[in-house]
């Protein structure tokens, strides 16, 4: 973000963050992370980064490129062992289970940590399947159960009405906006705890956006939600939870509202009325 | 400044003497091409008739007949040679693409797969002939298209990989991301995805092997009659054109007119089934 977009923006952040309760709560910790450190081959990523993330809430990760949130989520799916060189070192919690633990079925975790990423994916099959290709993966369902399931998870990320008719159609026919919607229903699809979401929106149009951060913020109803985003007045707009990460270490983490208009941080602050970054 | 006019003068004159030297190059290669075409088809079309494809070659001199056993013979050796090729060039393919990568091995395989693509082929048929034919005691259409196959499978690998190396990661690790095993991700997003590039890379691989004759000359050799199975030799038409060809009877350089045209349309057909095939496997 450059410097004048961001002096103009601030006004509207101090603002705008999504309302919540003042007082801090008690909600169930879902993923616990405990001095995780992170390292592309010697280069260390992630510095001892500990924080709680909590169940049904929409936490968001911001910083500067480079600063190791998009490391971050990658941990909680072990999305990074497909690279060689990359190794985490620390503990992800889980449900009070260490998920970086050599035992972890990896498929496991994965049906029960989903993700979206940052440019759409759609599979190179009909939009029917690329939801039943997730589902078919865990289960044998008949055809018609599958058709409500698809039905169901597609309807969660309020993809339905536009698609109904059309569900043999190629999933790539679809728009930008569309195609991204149709890759939440598939992580949906699958009844994961967790949802990552790495920078969902950053290659969609201002109205595609809005349509993403309205689900997101729907979805946390039903599940925890990590994002990870370059726009903070979309953290802002969707996240309970704040955590400001720069080179590698968690600055601040605390609630969305708090980290917007009271940083305890300077570095936060200066981040946030754009001093660098 | 004043502009110098002398100096739009010249490059106007480089353009138009570089333009012309580019098109005529360009008509320098087709006229050879269309003089080969329309010589074909002037001399082939006569020797096409019914007989040419019911019937097999006649004695010299006894007129009539036709390429019944050689047009037969080619579409068997071809066929074979796809079964045989096409299979281990496409999982070898996979293999680069999507396992080796870049391990030591895979680098050998691709180096190796690189000099077969430029091999000779009479170099594949000698080769088939000292492992084949020795060993079954006989030229075979199995050797042939052994020897097909052969010239087959390193474009097939090359094809493959490449095709496969178009489909982003990002698609992959969408799929793993479910939580799928990497042997779906790659037989059910990877070859989708890839689907119409291979069946086109295919396509002219056959077509490629389907023009060859000296690999043919060692391993399937000829035959007048219908082949009784695959461990005899068998007649294919690129052989029976260079048979024929040279052959003192006029009966027999038609009919090897014939089948050169034969052979380029079927080539052509390919070729254009291939490019139909691209444009029409969208997912």
């Amino acid at each position: 973000m450059t410097q004048t977009e961001s002096q103009v923006a601030l006004p509207e952040l101090l603002i705008q963050p999504k309302a919540g309760p003042t007082e801090p709560e008690s909600h169930d910790v879902r993923l616990e992370v405990r001095g995780l450190s992170f390292y592309y081959g010697q280069h260390r990523a992630l510095k001892a980064i500990s924080l709680p993330i909590y169940a049904n809430r929409v936490t968001a990760f911001i910083g500067p490129s480079g600063c190791g949130k998009s490391t971050l989520l990658r941990t909680f799916n072990r999305m990074f062992e497909l690279y060689k060189g990359q190794r985490a070192e620390g503990q992800v919690l889980l449900d009070g289970k260490d998920i970086l633990a050599p035992d972890v079925d990896v498929t496991d975790l994965r049906s029960r940590v989903g993700m979206v990423f940052q440019k759409p994916t759609p599979f190179p099959m009909s939009i029917f399947d690329n939801i039943a290709f997730g589902i078919a993966l865990y289960e044998k369902l008949p055809r018609n159960v599958l058709r409500e399931r698809v039905e169901v998870a597609l309807r969660r990320a309020a993809l339905w009405d536009e698609v109904k008719d059309k569900l043999n159609h190629s999933g790539m026919s679809l728009s930008g906006g569309q195609q991204q919607r149709l890759c939440i229903a598939r992580a949906i699809a699958v009844e994961p705890e967790v949802i990552l979401m790495d920078e969902p929106a950053s290659a969609l149009d201002p109205i595609a956006t809005a349509r993403i951060e309205e689900l997101v913020d729907h979805l946390s109803e039903r599940y925890t939600i990590v994002i990870v985003t370059h726009n903070m007045q979309q953290a802002a707009r969707v996240s309970d939870y704040t955590a400001f990460m720069f080179m590698g270490e968690l600055v601040e983490y605390g609630q969305t509202e708090q980290v917007f208009t009271k940083p305890r941080e300077v570095k936060t602050r200066d981040y946030l009325t754009g001093r660098f970054g | 400044m004043k502009k110098d006019r002398s100096l739009f003068l010249r490059r106007r004159i480089t353009n138009g003497v570089m333009l012309s030297a580019a098109a005529l190059s360009a008509a320098f290669g087709l006229v050879w091409l269309f003089w080969i075409a329309g010589t074909l088809v002037k001399n082939g079309v006569p020797a096409i008739n019914w007989a040419f494809f019911t019937q097999l070659p006649a004695p010299p001199g006894t007129p009539g007949g036709g390429l019944a056993n050689a047009i037969v013979g080619s579409l068997i050796v071809t066929g074979l040679a796809t079964a045989i090729g096409v299979p281990v060039g496409v999982l070898a393919g996979t293999y680069l693409a999507e396992f080796g990568r870049k391990s030591l091995f895979a680098k050998t395989v691709r180096f190796v797969a690189d000099v077969l693509v430029s091999a000779p082929s009479i170099v594949i048929g000698v080769f088939v002939y000292a492992i084949v034919v020795m060993a079954m005691h006989g030229f075979s259409a199995i050797a042939g298209a052994i020897a097909l196959a052969l010239i087959m499978i390193p474009v097939v690998v090359r094809v493959t990989e490449e095709i496969l190396t178009l489909v982003p990661d990002t698609l992959r690790e969408a799929a793993l991301a479910l939580g799928a095993p990497y042997w779906k991700v790659v037989l059910m997003i990877c070859y989708r995805r890839a689907l119409g590039g291979m069946t086109t890379g295919i396509l002219l691989a056959v077509a490629r092997v389907s023009g060859e004759t000296a690999p043919l000359l060692f391993t399937a050799l000829n035959s007048p009659f219908w082949t009784p199975s695959l461990d005899k030799p068998i007649a294919t038409l690129n052989v029976t054109l260079f048979n024929y060809a040279m052959s003192p009877y006029d009966d027999w350089r038609s009919l090897a007119w014939g089948a050169a045209l034969l052979i380029t349309c079927g080539v052509l057909a390919t070729t254009i089934l291939a490019r139909v095939v691209v444009g029409r496997i969208r997912i």
